[in-house]
């Protein structure tokens, strides 16, 4: 049998395994308390881990390939020195593409800082050009050296000073997100291992009779560990389900929101949340289990 | 099919039973008797695995209870009766439901066994009190239960401790008819009782051996009765 089979029997109910031990009260609350409150925060920690996720990807795929050579001349050099810059990256192994920025372009860039009207003939706004790099990649340090020889006024920049910590920070959102939900797998066996506790010591004249007419241990434990993996599955439902509802409501921020925008789930990732009280109650199996063989341990 | 070599058993303090051998063969009848305190109840747990001697060497069904896992102990237990001194029973659950907890444990109950259940209550004149739950009952339907319970599995062994210290002679004696009964079908029996008078009664229907327990070790005691 699968684990997942396993798991269905289980909760399906034997109802007379179940009326041997008599009801377990508040600590049987105390759990579907426990797994909704846990549910509910595993759904957002699951959520930060898949959008700083795909954040950290979306920047090191967009930022990698690409790099700019910035160049700031008087206005009679502009010319030679981009001239020059062109027939480097031209001759650079590992560049793809490189293309002189059309000043209708430069204009767009600079837009949203001075607005619509600015003049960008005649500034002296340094020109772009924009290099893509192919698979294999060039040489950074060679190149900048190639163009601080040949074209002075040309500063390289391959985005790598602040597309590092960006993408470092993200992954160690990633990494904390992961990180949170293991702490929360693991709060959840603790607190359900105490409930656990709490019945089976309030229950340990039960276990004895069940024992003494011939009871194996895991006929025993079963009877609480359906009642706890069960309440912990009804309690995470609950709180995914709500913790869902919280997400699919988060008011949208625009694309400038960066990074907000995209806490959330995107498309399939939709089904990952409702891993979650299969998750609790495999958790809770496993917790009572544990607790019960150890209880039983102690009597013959 | 239980067998006791050289055994003693200790709470902690000292010895409370010492060099006890016993052999519990199809059809043997026993009495165990001895004054309050002598180590009946703990000899008789001895006999189901309650207890591990504290030396000597216990034999359940041709194995050695330690060598046993739990699985196996349990698996012993469904085939010895025991009707314990305090009933132990689920006060959560009907007395039908406790005469049936061995079969609801070992995966036996279903329709087959309904009518042997009733009929068990029958006899033991429990059937009107087959939805009371024990602590509504009195001593005495309480051990006519525990009696019940101790044989529904129709059992090899049935070891039975004091079962007729809270019913009247005439339930007693039913009590004991039963226990001759399920004897001369081959079960083994051992009935711890300081009730001299249902030791001679029974004497008059079967070949019964009465032990005695007496500083610590067990004597076959004989004449005397
Ligand atoms: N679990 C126990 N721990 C310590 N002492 C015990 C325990 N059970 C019984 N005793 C002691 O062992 C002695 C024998 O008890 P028991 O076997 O119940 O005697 P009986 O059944 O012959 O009256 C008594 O003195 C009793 O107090
Ligand atoms: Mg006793």
């Amino acid at each position: 049998m699968s684990a997942a089979q396993r798991l269905r029997v289980l909760l399906a109910g034997d109802r007379q395994a179940d009326r041997v031990v008599p009801p377990t009260g508040f600590t049987v609350w105390l759990t579907v308390f426990t797994a909704a409150a846990m549910a509910f925060l595993a759904v957002f920690a699951l959520a930060l881990s898949l959008a700083t996720g795909r954040l950290a990807d979306r920047w090191s795929e967009a930022l990698a390939r690409t790099a700019t050579v910035r160049i700031s001349a008087p206005e009679g050099q502009m010319q030679a020195q981009v001239a020059a810059v062109m027939e480097i990256l031209r001759t650079t192994p590992g560049i793809a593409t490189a293309r002189v920025l059309p000043e209708a372009e430069q204009r767009a860039l600079l837009e949203p800082w001075f607005g619509p009207d600015l003049p960008v003939a005649q500034l002296p706004v340094p020109q772009l050009i924009e290099v893509t790099e192919d698979g294999a990649g060039y040489d950074a340090a060679g190149l900048r050296l190639r163009l601080a020889g040949e074209a002075p006024g040309a500063v390289f920049d391959d985005h790598t000073r602040w597309r590092r910590p960006l993408v470092r920070a993200a992954g160690r959102l990633r990494a904390l997100g992961m990180i949170s939900l293991g702490l929360i797998a693991l709060a959840t066996a603790a607190m359900i291992t105490l409930s656990a506790k709490a019945a089976l010591a309030a229950n340990a004249r039960v276990i004895a009779v069940l024992r003494l007419v011939g009871a194996r241990d895991v006929y025993i434990a079963r009877a609480f560990v359906r009642r706890f993996a069960g309440r912990a599955l009804q309690g995470a439902g609950a709180g995914t389900a709500l913790g869902m509802v919280a997400i699919a409501f988060l008011p949208e921020a625009d694309a400038a929101g960066g990074f907000l925008t995209g806490l959330g789930f995107a498309g399939a990732d939709w089904a990952l949340p409702l891993l979650i009280p299969p998750a609790a109650a495999f958790v809770a199996f496993w917790a009572t289990r544990a607790a019960a063989l150890r209880v039983l341990r102690e009597i013959t | 099919m239980i067998e006791l070599e050289n055994v003693a058993h200790s709470y902690g303090g000292g010895e409370l039973l010492s060099d006890v051998s016993l052999k519990l063969v199809p059809g043997s009848f026993h009495f165990l008797t001895g004054p309050s305190g002598a180590g009946k109840t703990t000899l008789l747990k001895l006999c189901y695995g309650e207890l591990l001697p504290t030396s000597g060497r216990v034999g359940l069904f041709g194995r050695d209870l330690r060598g046993m896992s739990r699985d196996d102990i349990a698996r012993t237990r469904q085939r010895i009766g025991v009707v314990h001194q305090d009933c132990a029973f689920l006060d959560h659950l009907p007395l039908d439901e406790n005469v049936a907890l061995p079969l609801t444990v070992s995966g036996r109950a279903g329709l087959s066994e309904e009518g042997n259940l009733r009929e068990l209550l029958a006899w033991v004149g429990l059937t009107a009190r087959a939805n009371a739950l024990p602590p509504e009952l009195s001593g005495g339907e309480r051990q006519r239960a525990a009696l019940a319970r101790a044989v529904i599995m129709a059992p090899d062994v049935i070891l039975a401790d004091e079962p007729t210290g809270n019913v009247d002679w005439e339930m007693s004696q039913r009590l004991l008819t039963l226990l001759v009964e399920l004897n001369k079908m081959g079960k083994a029996v051992l009935i711890a009782t300081h009730d001299l008078a249902l030791i001679r009664a029974a004497k008059a229907q079967v070949a019964a051996r009465v032990l005695r327990i007496k500083d610590r070790r067990l004597h076959l005691a004989g004449a005397e009765l």
